[in-house]
């Protein structure tokens, strides 16, 4: 098996949702380590596309690849085949995924939610995976919260458990789905320090965001999405500064 | 003294703003005064009173023999009976509402239109008749047995001998109750978050997880309090089984009365017996919807006997504080 030098390979990914056709042929890559912020207006189709990154969705046509996974179906002998419930989970395990609005398990307290997954979907021994779920609360800034549940937490407070339990799956890639825009905004500043920290570490990011500071200044990439395509990509400092496609001009001049 | 509204301070309380000052008077407000609900409650209790006694003085109610039959071994067997019935009929329909729900919500279109069918059906007719239908079975079906369809059979049962009075009546109230456990689990199912789901799936867990791990247990507390209800009524309802014959409570009052035909004082004791029951099931309600709750709110509504608890200390305190002299 060769080791892949992408971690998210899209090849003319479409989705449509019956005649409605929401991605139009998305191609992009992402590196190992790479922070790709991905921005565009609303209804462009950012979230769907990240849904479908960890098969929430199903792609209608193109390939989709993480890793030198093809997501979402099997190909064998030349055909591609439908998967099993079982083995998109497993497809899954290596992926994080952050919400807008969180969705802690509410009837879990903080630490719960984090030992979850690793506890049902790994079968780790729990001794084991407690210790790692108090170290990834501390990482986070809430080692005093593991015993509360998520109606206790501030939406700041929720968002960061949100990232802990992402993490504890140990994924190679995560992604983050407008991880700021439910929290009032002097909240906004604490996850975004998760997330930077996150970045430095190395991690493998593509992030849906409107706070453009924080694309400037943690990311290596930046995706301009409009309509169901990729408009302009590019350094974000660069794009930023001048964005060359007027559909990019007009949307950051609102936004900036 | 005149209905003043002017806040009444207690102590030498210096009012000083700020943080630093001591901690802020509590709002000792004069309860307004509520004259048209003292003569509506002195009416009621007057009525009230005038009835019990009533009732309760009158010779012919017999409370003797509500006593002496009160604890009857007859009485009681039949109580147990009763009490199993509805444990395991209300277990038949819970388990069979699970399951009828879950098919319902099936993406495979013959096990939806079975859930949906089986709901139609045992919805749709009288329980009475149901009842009648179990206990007569083996007047269309003789013989129960275990084989291959068109093939050889293992084992053959009497009909008679598989389905006693007992089965027929557990069969009965259960598979009606699962009809409507159906519905009642449905709802509590759809009314979870989608999101719920989604995040589980993101984790890595399949289907089979998501809903024991995360939608089931959030369904619960939308299900328990209408379950609780279910259960209440299913002690009630158990007492058409006497149609069919099962020695339950109102079945033996029944056998008693008709012997010594003291009807009143017997049906007080069924009455008797029927709310002590339900008043443990509405304790025992309350403790599971509290015990599922947790999470939902920021603060647990306190056990029954924390609320006994704090009623009786305010009370002491206040009256030790009339005996202080000012
Ligand atoms: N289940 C669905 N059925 C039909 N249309 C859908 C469905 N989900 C999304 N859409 C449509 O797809 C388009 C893209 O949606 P998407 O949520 O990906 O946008 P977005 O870029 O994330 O927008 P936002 O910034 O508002 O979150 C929208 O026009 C939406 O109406
Ligand atoms: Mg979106």
């Amino acid at each position: 098996m060769k080791t892949a030098e992408s971690v998210v390979r899209a090849e003319g990914v479409h989705k449509s949702y019956g005649h409605v056709e929401v991605l139009k042929g998305i191609d992009l890559t992402v590196a190992p380590g790479e922070v790709m912020c991905l921005v565009g207006p609303s209804g462009s189709g950012k979230s769907t596309f990240l849904r479908c990154i960890n098969h929430l969705e199903t792609i209608n046509a193109g390939r989709l690849y993480v890793g030198d996974q093809l997501i979402g179906y099997a190909e064998r002998g030349g055909r591609i085949h439908e998967m099993r419930d079982k083995e998109i989970a497993r497809q899954r395990r290596g992926i994080g995924m952050v919400f807008q609005r969180f969705n802690l398990f509410p009837h879990m307290t903080a630490l719960q939610n984090v030992m979850e997954a690793p506890v049902q979907v790994k079968k780790r021994p729990k001794g084991e995976v407690r210790e790692q779920a108090r170290q990834l609360l501390d990482r986070v800034g809430l080692a005093d919260k593991a015993d509360s549940y998520p109606s206790q937490l501030s939406g700041g407070q929720q968002q960061r458990v949100a990232i802990a339990r992402a993490l504890a799956m140990q994924p190679e890639l995560m992604l983050f789905d407008e991880p700021t825009s439910a929290l009032d905004p002097e909240l906004v500043g604490e996850v975004l320090d998760v997330m930077r920290g996150l970045a430095e570490a190395g991690m493998t990011m593509i992030v849906v965001t409107h706070e453009m500071g924080f694309a400037r200044e943690v990311g290596d990439s930046f995706v301009f999405m409009d309509g169901g395509v990729v408009v302009e990509s590019g350094d974000p400092r660069a794009v930023l500064a001048a964005p060359r496609h007027e559909r990019t001009q007009a949307f950051l001049s609102k936004v900036l | 003294m005149t209905g003043e509204s002017s806040l009444a301070t207690r102590g030498p309380g210096v009012h000083k703003p700020g943080r630093t000052g001591p901690a802020p008077e509590q709002i000792q407000a004069v309860p307004l005064r509520r004259p048209g609900r003292w003569c509506a409650s002195a009416v009621l209790v007057f009525l009230l009173v005038f009835l019990i006694q009533g009732w309760a003085a009158n010779p012919r109610m017999q409370w003797e023999t509500v006593g002496e039959y009160l604890f009857a071994p007859a009485v009681l067997e039949g109580l147990r009976t009763t009490l199993l019935l509805t444990a395991l009929a209300m277990s038949v329909g819970i388990v069979g509402g699970i399951v009828l729900a879950i098919m319902r919500m099936s993406p495979n279109p013959l096990l939806s239109r079975l859930g949906a069918l089986y709901i139609w059906v045992f919805r749709g007719t009288p329980l009475l008749v149901q009842l009648l239908f179990w206990y007569f079975l083996s007047a269309v079906i003789p013989t129960i047995g275990l084989g291959i369809p068109w093939g050889p059979t293992f084992v053959e049962f009497e009909t008679n001998a598989l389905i006693t009075q007992l089965t027929a009546a557990v069969l009965g109230l259960g598979l009606h109750e699962a009809a409507y456990m159906a519905e009642i689990v449905r709802a509590g199912i759809t009314s979870v978050d989608e999101g719920q789901p989604e995040a589980a799936q993101a984790l890595g867990m399949t289907r089979r997880q998501t809903l024991r791990r995360i939608v089931l247990p959030q369904a619960l507390r939308m299900i328990i309090p209408p379950t609780g209800n279910q259960v209440i009524s299913m002690l009630k309802t158990t007492s058409l089984v006497f149609a069919i014959a099962v020695p339950e409570l109102l079945t033996s009052i029944q056998g008693i009365y008709s012997r010594n035909f003291q009807q009143v004082p017997l049906l007080t004791v069924a009455c008797v017996w029927y709310l002590v029951a339900t008043s443990v099931l509405n304790v025992g309600q309350y403790y599971l919807e509290r015990r599922f709750e947790r999470g939902t709110s920021r603060n647990l509504p306190p056990t029954m006997l924390q609320r006994l608890r704090k009623a009786i200390p305010a009370k002491a305190e206040k009256a030790v504080e009339q005996e202080r002299p000012s």
